[in-house]
């Protein structure tokens, strides 16, 4: 059992713990495995958000850009991120992550909807290239694959 | 002396006896007019979309029904976990098997459950069922609703007694909670467009948005002086977000995207409890995503 970070700390971590590198007071033994599991959920957000761009209308629909995108997080669900997810790593145990105790305790499970994403995520690359309308139509069971590990699996801000 | 202290006494518990009596008889389990739901068809597929956009399968689906399988949300057998401060309420099954679910329900009892939350036995139900919210709802909205529902399979699952403690056990007190917090009406009033209406309905009708994200007073009250301001989560850690526009400062589009994937501004998604509604809102029509985005921009802004 670790000492409990302060109210502040804990909100502060929730706050950055998605996307920026987490602030806390005390660092984590698995600092290292932490910060590449979230480096990887960067780059997931990044290109996914090349693809919402051009969903929301913010830039002009580009085939070649999307399916670029669309490769990358294809090939970003292709990583063996077993070593990134050591026993240990949760959020009751450690500190700056809000990985759930309950993921390691249902390793089949989280393997299921991993392998899940990897289908939505070749489905996107499959159609990102043939028009906006295609991709757009992708975009919602992607999101569905990330948000159900993140449903089961994070906690919540 | 003796004797009339005693008299006094019994005086004053026949007194107190007679003031419960009428108290619990003023707040006894309120029910429709047996034609309430008379003259009116059920539209199944209406119905489909009011039970997506009221998110009955988010509460109401099996704790382990598997995931991706648009099938398992349909069968409402009931069984998640509601933590609260009086205690743990469990989804009961509205599947229409006839023994465990709704399956002998009329119509008018599915009406009298979500206008009024009364059981067909003339019962009380917790409000961990959001009727404070489906007061709202127009009668051909449950009639369609009714039709939808007894299509979906029927599951023999036994529904699973609430886990609360005395004096939260007791039914009959919740006469008094609904005296106080249960009435028809809308949050946001003054001037919306067409379809921030839509969008209130949605949200206040059906969606019960204000479940989680609005504080609640002593009494489990939603606090609608505060409305979507945000509120800690029961029984957990952390805090449903304030998404009134003080704190929600989202475009119409960054929401709609939110609503149809999941995918917040900054591309991460949607997690716990959330993610469950972005399943049922993104079956919606996206009008009606649209909507909702634009009812949210009506919100009286709370810091």
């Amino acid at each position: 059992m670790r000492i409990r970070p302060t109210i502040g700390a804990a909100l502060l971590a929730a706050a950055t713990a998605a996307l920026a590198l987490p602030l806390t007071a005390q660092e984590s033994e698995f600092k290292a495995q932490i910060t590449a599991r979230q480096s990887q959920m960067r780059l997931y957000a990044f290109n996914i958000s090349q693809l919402g761009a051009m969903a929301k209308g913010m830039v002009p629909y580009d085939a070649a850009a999307a399916t670029a995108a669309a490769n990358n997080i294809a090939t970003l669900t292709r990583l063996n991120a077993a070593a990134m997810w050591p026993a240990g790593s949760d959020n009751f145990s450690t500190e700056g992550t809000r990985a759930l105790p309950e993921l390691w305790d249902n390793m089949a499970d989280v393997q299921q909807k991993g392998m899940a994403l990897a289908k939505a995520a070749d489905a996107m690359a499959a159609v990102a290239g043939n028009g906006l309308d295609e991709m757009r139509a992708a975009m919602g069971p992607l999101g569905g694959a990330c948000g159900a590990c993140h449903k089961a699996y994070r906690q919540p801000q | 002396m003796r004797r009339r202290l005693r008299r006094g006494a019994a005086l004053g518990t026949a007194l107190l006896a007679g003031i419960a009596a009428a108290a619990l008889l003023l707040t006894r389990p309120e029910r429709a007019p047996a034609d309430a739901m008379a003259g009116l068809t059920g539209d199944a597929t209406r119905g489909a979309r009011i039970f997506d956009a009221a998110g009955c399968a988010g509460c109401h689906m099996a704790p382990d029904a598997p995931e991706g399988d648009p099938q398992a949300r349909l069968r409402l057998a009931g069984g998640q976990a509601f933590p609260s401060p009086f205690g743990t309420f469990r989804a009961p099954n509205i599947s229409p098997d006839p023994k465990a679910g709704i399956g002998r329900w009329s119509a008018l009892d599915l009406y009298n459950a979500l206008h009024f939350g009364t059981s067909p036995e003339g019962r009380h139900y917790y409000p961990a069922f959001p009727y404070t919210t489906y007061v709202n709802a127009s009668r051909q909205d449950v009639a369609d609703l009714y039709a939808y529902l007894m299509t979906l399979p029927p599951d023999p699952t036994p529904s699973r007694p609430h886990d609360v403690a005395f004096p939260f056990n007791i039914r009959a007190g919740l006469g008094l909670w609904k005296a106080l917090f249960l009435r028809p009406g809308w949050v946001v009033t003054g001037p919306l467009s067409a379809e921030q209406e839509r969008g209130r309905y949605l949200a206040e009708a059906l969606g019960h948005c204000g479940e989680c994200h609005t504080p609640r007073n002593a009494l489990g009250g939603l606090r609608r002086d505060a409305w979507l301001a945000g509120a800690p989560v029961p029984g957990g850690r952390g805090r449903f977000p304030n998404i009134t526009p003080a704190r929600l400062d989202w475009g119409q589009a960054d929401l709609v995207e939110y609503f149809t994937t999941g995918f917040t501004p900054e591309y991460d998604s949607a997690g716990g409890h959330m993610a469950v509604v972005i399943e049922n809102l993104s079956l919606l029509p996206r009008a009606d995503r649209a909507a909702l985005a634009a009812y949210l921009k009506a919100v009286k802004p709370v810091p």
